[in-house]
């Protein structure tokens, strides 16, 4: 149905608006096929929107989407009829088994008898409810809830997976579980994945690309690592360690000479004694100089450090400088006026 | 069905061709399987099953002094019996049934919608590959083919207690005759149906839709007629001194707008059907028509005699349920997926 080589989401000037409120402001987007794309923002960012008319479950109020090279506003059902979506807080009915209620879906995407229960048994064995199958859905617990869900978006063997919030009220170990799912679903069924998230460190793990949205507006997409430089202000993070026993003469030398190392522009001291020092380092590359200066020096001054290393801009470092720089951060929006009446 | 599965060609991805009927089934199974169902069923059997237990003397009696006439069988379903009275409330097995129709289906739709968004099931319904409207379809159709299975248990368990129990063997036309009233009484039913469907879309909290749904029918089964009566008797009193054709004309005016009450509507034609001697639901209009109706020879009608007499009737019920269903379609699509 798709020519080669199509991008599997194209959005070009999505626009859905809420009278007054505008809950995407024309969205630029294209997805590549098979990768993970994370798409980032405070609830009410406008992200739940933008999956929902990707989906032809809302229609944009301008702009087009294209959605395996069809538009979901026209040709629904055969864009629902590819792709798998894991909503927001999704539901079962918790009078029905687990595979009842997948069952179900399989029939309304015109799957029955055999082939139907194989991919339901498939489904259940990649989320790894295998086992608990034929428990009634309400004695699920949140986090089972949501593995069957996303069981539930592999039944019709999509093209593309739309997770909204997949890692939302899961405990950590859950999350880890989760998104290796997703990297083996993409791997072996070679899906394109796309999913929203306010938990920005759990995501920056397992996608391969971000967008950070806010306000409706796409603020910065790219590779982590291309987001870094490009919020970053080119500087990077050394994380250097001390140990918290030693003489209180020699910890005061430590912050003069940290500062004193030419490349760092910032020392963020130790919070407690054996808490690690931060420095911002610019350019970002100088990280490993910094690094050997740090270690020359200790061993010279007969500082006790116990450990250094070069630390990755986390995403929510640079989730808050896109904010800053787009004027959209919290603090600036609470002026600006009310935002988050959309989720 | 099978349509469904021999459409699923390799290459191109199988999209059910009715989606509604998928919906539909689930649902159906849903509610045959639930408690509400036995609930109703035990409730609606005895609620029948009492007034006849009561009149059966009477129409014993009934059947001795008319043997041979037309409509004996049909007098289990017409005749309540003697000296009981609740809120001069019809307690015939016709009466009941009335009265237990719209509670079933306020019953069976109220929480479609609703529920559906309260699981937090609805997004995931949605986003297969069916139309919207095959939900809201799909869940209307279960649930008329439910009560229709209700209704039908209990008036086959009536028949039967009347062919066992007291000896009454239906001619033809009576059987005739309970068929079609069946079929009225399925649709006054959808009326209440899409009325509770349309609550289950623009009332989000089900407890709130079904409290709703109950006070209305409240107000109209119980209270309607009096509350009407009670209005009309003060905007357009009619008193001894009041001239006979004025007085005439304002009978008339009463019983069209205790018409716009579809309990009205039903009990009308539901006489009429089942009492092949009724020849007319309108009151007299003029003098002349008043001593014309005095003077008439008491004559059973031919079935397609009584039709004619309620099609208004009926045309009215089924009216009134695509209105409800038309409203609450309209909202539903209109709706965004997220509450």
């Amino acid at each position: 149905m798709t020519e080669i080589g199509e991008p599997p989401i194209v959005a070009a000037g999505l626009t859905k608006r809420y009278g007054e409120l505008v809950a995407v402001d024309s969205l630029d987007l294209e997805l590549r096929r098979g990768e993970i794309f994370g798409l980032l923002g405070q609830n009410g960012a406008g992200k739940t929107t933008t999956i929902l008319m990707l989906l032809g479950l809302t229609e944009p109020t301008a702009g087009t989407a294209r959605v395996m090279g069809l538009d979901p506003a026209r040709d629904a059902l055969r864009v629902k009829r590819q792709v798998g979506y894991l909503p927001d807080s999704v539901g079962f009915y918790g009078d029905l088994t687990g595979r009842q209620n997948l069952r179900y879906t399989a029939r309304l995407n015109g799957l029955r008898g055999e082939e139907a229960e194989g991919r339901i048994d498939e489904a259940l064995g990649q989320v790894g409810l295998s086992h608990r199958g034929d428990g009634r859905a309400d004695t699920y617990s949140r986090g089972m809830l949501q593995r069957l869900g996303i069981a539930d978006a592999l039944i019709k063997d999509p093209d593309i997976l739309i997770l909204d919030e997949p890692t939302a009220a899961i405990d950590p170990i859950g999350v880890v579980e989760i998104l290796q799912l997703l990297r083996d679903l993409v791997r072996e069924r070679g899906v394109t994945v796309l999913l929203s998230s306010h938990l920005l460190t759990q995501v920056q793990s397992v996608c391969d690309r971000v967008g950070i949205f806010a306000a409706g507006r796409l603020i910065g997409l790219g590779t982590v690592s291309e987001l870094a430089t490009r919020f970053g202000n080119d500087t990077g993070q050394v994380e250097v360690t001390f140990d918290g026993e030693q003489a209180t003469e020699a910890a005061e030398r430590i912050g003069p000479f940290l500062a004193g190392i030419p490349q760092v522009e910032h020392v963020e001291p130790a919070s407690a004694p054996g808490a690690p020092w931060r420095l911002q380092v610019r350019p970002a590359s100088a990280g490993r100089l910094v690094r050997e200066a740090v270690l020359a020096g200790a061993a010279r001054d007969g500082l006790g450090l116990t450990a250094i290393r070069s630390s990755e801009p986390s995403l929510d470092d640079i989730y808050r400088a896109a904010l800053l720089e787009a004027g959209l951060h919290r603090d600036a929006v609470e002026s600006a006026g009310p935002v988050g009446a959309v989720a | 069905m099978t349509a469904v599965e021999a459409a699923a060609p390799p290459p191109a991805r199988s999209v059910p061709r009715s989606g509604w009927l998928v919906v539909a089934a689930k649902e159906f199974a849903d509610h045959v399987l639930s408690v509400r169902f036995f609930v109703l069923l035990i409730v609606l059997g005895l609620a029948a099953g009492i007034p006849l237990f009561l009149a059966t003397e009477r129409i014993h009696e009934l059947a001795s002094q008319v043997s041979g006439a037309q409509a004996v069988f049909l007098a289990l379903f017409i005749i309540g019996p003697q000296d009981v009275s609740i809120f001069g409330l019809d307690v015939s097995v016709q009466g009941f049934i009335g009265l237990a129709a719209p509670l079933l289906g306020i019953a069976f739709a109220f929480d479609a919608v609703n529920g559906e968004r309260a699981q937090g099931t609805l997004p995931r319904l949605v986003a297969q590959p069916i139309h919207r409207d095959d939900v809201i379809n799909g869940k209307f159709v279960a649930s008329l083919v439910a009560i229709t299975l209700v209704l039908l248990s209990v008036v086959l368990l009536i028949s039967g207690f009347g062919l066992l129990r007291l000896g009454i063997v239906p001619a033809w036309s009576e059987v005739l005759r309970l068929i079609v009233w069946f079929v009225m009484t399925i649709a006054y039913v959808g009326v209440w149906l899409a009325f509770g469907l349309l609550l289950s879309v623009v009332v989000h909290r089900a407890a709130t839709a079904a409290l709703i749904g109950f006070g209305v029918w409240m107000a109209v089964a119980m209270f309607g007629r009096f509350l009407l009566n009670l209005i009309l008797g003060a905007i357009a009193p009619v008193s001894d001194s009041t001239a006979i054709d004025r007085a005439l004309g304002l009978y008339q005016l009463h019983a069209f707008v205790l018409r716009l009450l579809p309990t009205t509507l039903y009990s009308e034609a539901s006489s009429v059907l089942l009492n092949p001697s009724l020849t007319g639901t309108n009151t007299p209009a003029t003098l002349g028509q008043l001593s014309q109706a005095q003077q008439q020879i008491p004559t059973l009608l031919s079935l397609d005699q009584s039709l004619l007499l309620v099609w208004p009737h009926v045309v009215a019920l089924v009216a009134l349920t695509v209105i409800c269903f038309a409203i609450g379609y309209i909202q539903f699509m209109r709706q965004e997926v997220r509450a």
